[in-house]
């Protein structure tokens, strides 16, 4: 279908612009950015009312980046959607530049809520989606967090929260990518089993490949029909997805790309030898 | 002197009337609503009243949350709750990007019904005053009480507001209207300057009596406006005075005494002498108690004021 391929193309061109803006700024969380490529993909350009024109549109749906730090993702796609210039891009973590490091709302169009302290996200969307149901809106929100950041007490307290509400218009992605910063959340902190204790939290709970488009379009699909209480979709995904040199390893979550790091994860993004050579150029040239 | 008010009992009806007439004003509770006396609000604006249960974090991101949505969220716990207990929340969902949400600190400073120190917010004014974009404020009576959260819905922002949890008189006149940045002089004098805040205004008045009995006039200060604090007034008492005394209901660190001290050794150097929590924990106890363990009477305050004033003349 063709609409998936443009999706999956959207979520391939995300995780180039990730490693180009990484290389280019320097440093940056390349492994939890390159692992939501297909989550967000999905979300702008499939699943939420947004208008690519007005990034405050009042009726738009609301998305949080509680992980924060996967930044660099959310930067790209509001560069796809043309809220903010593609030449912004490479602006990334300097110090005037609207893109920091962390998300942080009222620099960039497009962010909805300040975080990077993880486990806070989740709070603001029940904030909004209570919000959204007293001003009696039909907006929906959706808030991306993290296994490692399912550490926090506070996701609890929120999860607790939102099945009080019965909001069922908050749907939650789970980047289940099996890291945090140092290592496997197995072995920092076990939160197996992830379903059950969701569901359990009185949450409507899917799980599905966070890197297969078909199987995200069908869980917001889902997410959608279901009333009376919120939505998790636990999308399995690899932390550092597309980086051939960190890919599935905690050495992803914070990533100074070499240059010939740089070429082989362009190559094998399928860049072109003619876009490869003008990128590391112009790196080069900003050494 | 008038009848004892205390500004606790007062902040559900003034919220309730506020929010007569403004549909976006709504509270959300973390079960303190009983001991806050905000159920008049929750049973007037069922709708309006969120109960986020024993979960004071949360409960600050879902605040940020519906300010978001053009919602002016009220909350309102123990002072210790907000400051430590949610401190990054506060300045990660809330201060950060400014977000129009305000903070009602209950039970603020040593008296909190014998509670202890579990309870008591001895570092809230240091904490919250580090935090940029936020408003520190704390009001002396229930008149300004109610002229301080009449500015704190008006005001876009965040606004953090201590609160005391016992009676005291009414000090500002009945028209007063308060301003940001502003302190009010509620007794004029020369010799020395008494500047305080919140429940303490009434000690700090009455060590103004005993230092009148000794023939000294002394300036009392209510600087109810923390941050920002009114400097102009800080500098004229350097000026015109021979001494502050600053009087915390708080850790001498980082307080109110901090402030002032800040300001006098930027603009005007003159000595001043901290009266407060000396760096240690609290204790349960009742008001009287506490005050005379902590060295915080209007006994201490004169105390403090005759020191500054003899080194004064010594120097």
């Amino acid at each position: 279908m063709n609409d998936i391929r443009k999706l999956e193309d959207i979520a391939n061109r995300v995780r180039i612009n990730v490693v180009k803006m990484i290389a280019h700024s320097g440093i940056g969380h390349a492994g939890g950015a390159s692992s939501i490529a297909e989550i967000l993909s999905v979300l702008y350009f499939r699943e939420m009312n947004i208008d690519p024109t007005n990034p405050k549109y009042e009726d738009r749906d609301r998305f949080i980046l509680s992980k924060g730090h996967g930044c660099p993702a959310l930067y790209a796609i509001f560069a796809e959607i043309g809220f903010i210039p593609e030449s912004l891009m490479w602006t990334l973590h300097s110090i005037d530049s609207p893109l920091q490091m962390h998300p942080e709302l009222g620099l960039c169009p497009g962010i909805e809520m300040s975080t990077g302290a993880l486990g806070q996200g989740l709070s603001a969307g029940i904030g909004m989606a209570l919000g959204a149901r007293m001003r009696k809106k039909d907006f929906r929100v959706y808030v991306l967090i993290g296994d490692g950041e399912s550490n926090e007490g506070q996701i609890w307290e929120a999860a607790m929260s939102a099945a009080k509400f019965k909001l069922d218009n908050l749907v939650v992605i789970m980047d289940k990518n099996e890291f945090s910063l140092s290592d496997r959340t197995q072995e920092v902190m076990p939160l197996e089993p992830m379903t059950d204790k969701w569901a359990s939290f009185g949450w409507f709970v899917s799980e599905v490949d966070g890197h297969a488009v078909p199987e995200l379009i069908q869980a917001f699909e889902n997410a959608r029909q279901r009333k009376g209480k919120p939505s998790i979709i636990i999308a399995h995904t690899m932390k550092g997805r597309g980086i051939p040199s960190v890919e599935n390893k905690a050495e992803s979550h914070s990533v100074s790309f070499t240059v010939d790091q740089t070429s082989e994860t362009l190559y094998a993004l399928g860049c072109s030898r003619d876009e490869v050579t003008r990128f590391i150029q112009k790196i080069e040239e900003k050494k | 002197m008038c009848e004892r008010k205390a500004p606790r009992d007062f902040i559900g009806p003034i919220l309730l009337e506020l929010a007569e007439h403004n549909p976006n004003i709504v509270l959300v509770d973390a079960d303190f609503r009983v001991a806050s006396k905000i159920t008049s609000f929750q049973d007037r604006f069922p709708d309006r009243f969120i109960q986020v249960g024993i979960a004071e974090q949360n409960m600050m991101g879902i605040a940020a949350g519906l300010s978001t949505v053009g919602y002016i969220p009220v909350v309102s716990t123990i002072a210790t709750f907000i400051s430590r207990r949610a401190c990054d929340q506060v300045t990660t969902s809330i201060a950060l990007s400014g977000l129009n949400v305000k903070l009602l600190g209950l039970y603020a400073g040593l008296f909190v019904g014998k509670n202890g120190a579990s309870h008591q917010s001895l570092e809230d004014i240091a904490i919250m005053r580090a935090i940029a974009n936020m408003v520190v404020l704390q009001p002396a009576d229930v008149v300004e009480t109610k002229q301080m959260l009449e500015f704190a819905v008006k005001y876009h922002g965040p606004v953090y507001m201590r609160i005391g949890r016992d009676p005291v008189p009414q000090f500002v006149p009945d028209d007063y209207r308060f301003q940001l940045g502003k302190s009010i002089t509620l007794r004029d004098g020369h010799d020395v300057a008494l500047m305080t805040y919140g429940d303490l205004v009434e000690d700090t008045m009455m060590a103004a009596d005993l230092l009148e009995r000794k023939g000294i006039h002394s300036r009392v200060i209510n600087m109810s406006s923390i941050k920002p604090i009114d400097e102009e007034a800080i500098v004229n008492a350097a000026e015109e005075t021979g001494g502050i005394v600053t009087v915390d209901n708080h850790n001498i660190y980082g307080g109110l005494g901090s402030a002032v001290c800040e300001v006098v050794a930027e603009k005007r150097p003159v000595k001043v002498k901290r009266i407060g929590v000396k760096d240690v924990f609290g204790k349960s106890g009742t008001d009287e108690q506490m005050k005379k363990k902590f060295g915080i009477t209007a006994k201490d305050i004169e105390q403090g004021a005759l020191e500054l004033i003899s080194r004064q003349v010594l120097s």
